[in-house]
């Protein structure tokens, strides 16, 4: 894998991440007060950071082999996970994410929500809202760059990639104090699926002890056929909804 | 303890399996046959996690949409 699908990947995974996170941000700043989030923003971030620095260095320390199984089995689960989600968006069986509808959703709640502050908080809702916001998304953002990193034994340009999307998609929000519906995040996850599933594969089973044929360049086979398989099943569901629907419709007409 | 224990765990749970644990289990299992293959039998089974992963996406599927998942 070289440098630059290293970085494209991880770049195009955690921008997936910093927009949903970017988008719990704004719906508490915007609603409640923007001292408070921005405090629980500061304090979910210290926590990441603290966690890169603990593992980040311990991931170095491990065997190769053996952290290629690990980390292979892990991005295998996560992406199977990820790529589910996303054929089942795209072929209608669940709803498509939704940023706007995720902002309206957040905003009511925090219009509704209690006043009160605790521990130097003003806003104590606001500072847990972002807290809980940004450390889950930004968990995801640390373990993308982290078992991508720690298998190209390349943590700084992973980390770099991770930091220049949440910094990228930082400033678009701040430039248009709005959530980023118009990002094509649905299409970006279906990507960031098929990358992890494949990568996870590779390097899971090269964990396990197989060669894979051409090496690397396996990769070049392994991305598209995942590709394709994730497409196939996307039109064979769309077909079985529309056959579901078809055969419903009449019985609709029917007269009871 | 034990309450913040088990939310712990179910976090970490819900963040790498999700919904669907039977992904995680063909997963797992297809490693562990892929090492028994490769070091026991000397078998370059380089073939058996993509089959394994690519049946276990269809088997999910096939539960989430018809309801069972």
């Amino acid at each position: 894998m070289n440098s630059l699908a290293l970085f494209l990947t991880v770049f195009v995974a955690c921008a997936v991440e910093a927009v949903e996170a970017l988008t719990i941000v704004l719906a508490a700043g915007v609603t409640r007060e923007w001292r408070s989030t921005l405090q629980g923003m500061a304090a979910a971030l210290a926590v990441l950071a603290v966690a890169v620095a603990v593992i980040g260095p311990a991931l170095t320390l491990v065997p190769l082999t053996g952290l290629r199984l690990v980390v292979g089995a892990l991005l295998a689960v996560f992406g199977l996970q990820w790529l589910r989600k996303a054929i089942l968006r795209a072929s209608g069986y669940k709803d498509l994410h939704d940023e706007g509808a995720v902002y309206a959703r957040q905003v009511a709640a925090a219009q509704t929500a209690g006043d009160g502050g605790r521990r130097g908080v003003r806003d104590w809702y606001a500072f847990t809202l972002s807290f809980k916001g940004v450390l889950l998304e930004g968990l995801e953002v640390v373990f993308i760059a982290l078992t991508f990193g720690a298998n190209q034994q390349n943590l700084g340009l992973a980390a770099a990639a991770a930091a220049a999307a949440v910094l990228v998609v930082a400033a678009v929000g701040v430039a248009v104090r709005a959530p980023l519906s118009r990002v094509p995040e649905n299409t970006m996850k279906f990507a960031v699926g098929i990358m992890l599933t494949s990568f996870g594969v590779f390097w899971g089973a090269e964990g396990a002890g197989v060669s894979w044929p051409g090496n690397d360049a396996a990769l070049l086979a392994v991305v598209p056929a995942t590709a394709l398989v994730a497409l196939g099943y996307v039109a064979l569901l769309r077909r079985v909804r529309a056959a579901g629907r078809a055969t419903a419709a009449p019985a609709e007409r029917s007269p009871a | 303890m034990s309450r913040w224990l088990r939310t712990f765990g179910a976090f970490w749970y819900d963040f790498v399996i999700g919904d669907d644990w039977r992904g995680a289990a063909a997963v797992a299992a297809a490693l562990a046959a892929t090492a028994l293959l490769v070091h026991v039998a000397s078998v370059n089974a380089w073939w058996l996690l993509p089959a394994a992963v690519i049946a276990a996406l269809g088997w999910s599927l096939r539960r989430a949409t018809s309801g069972r998942a």
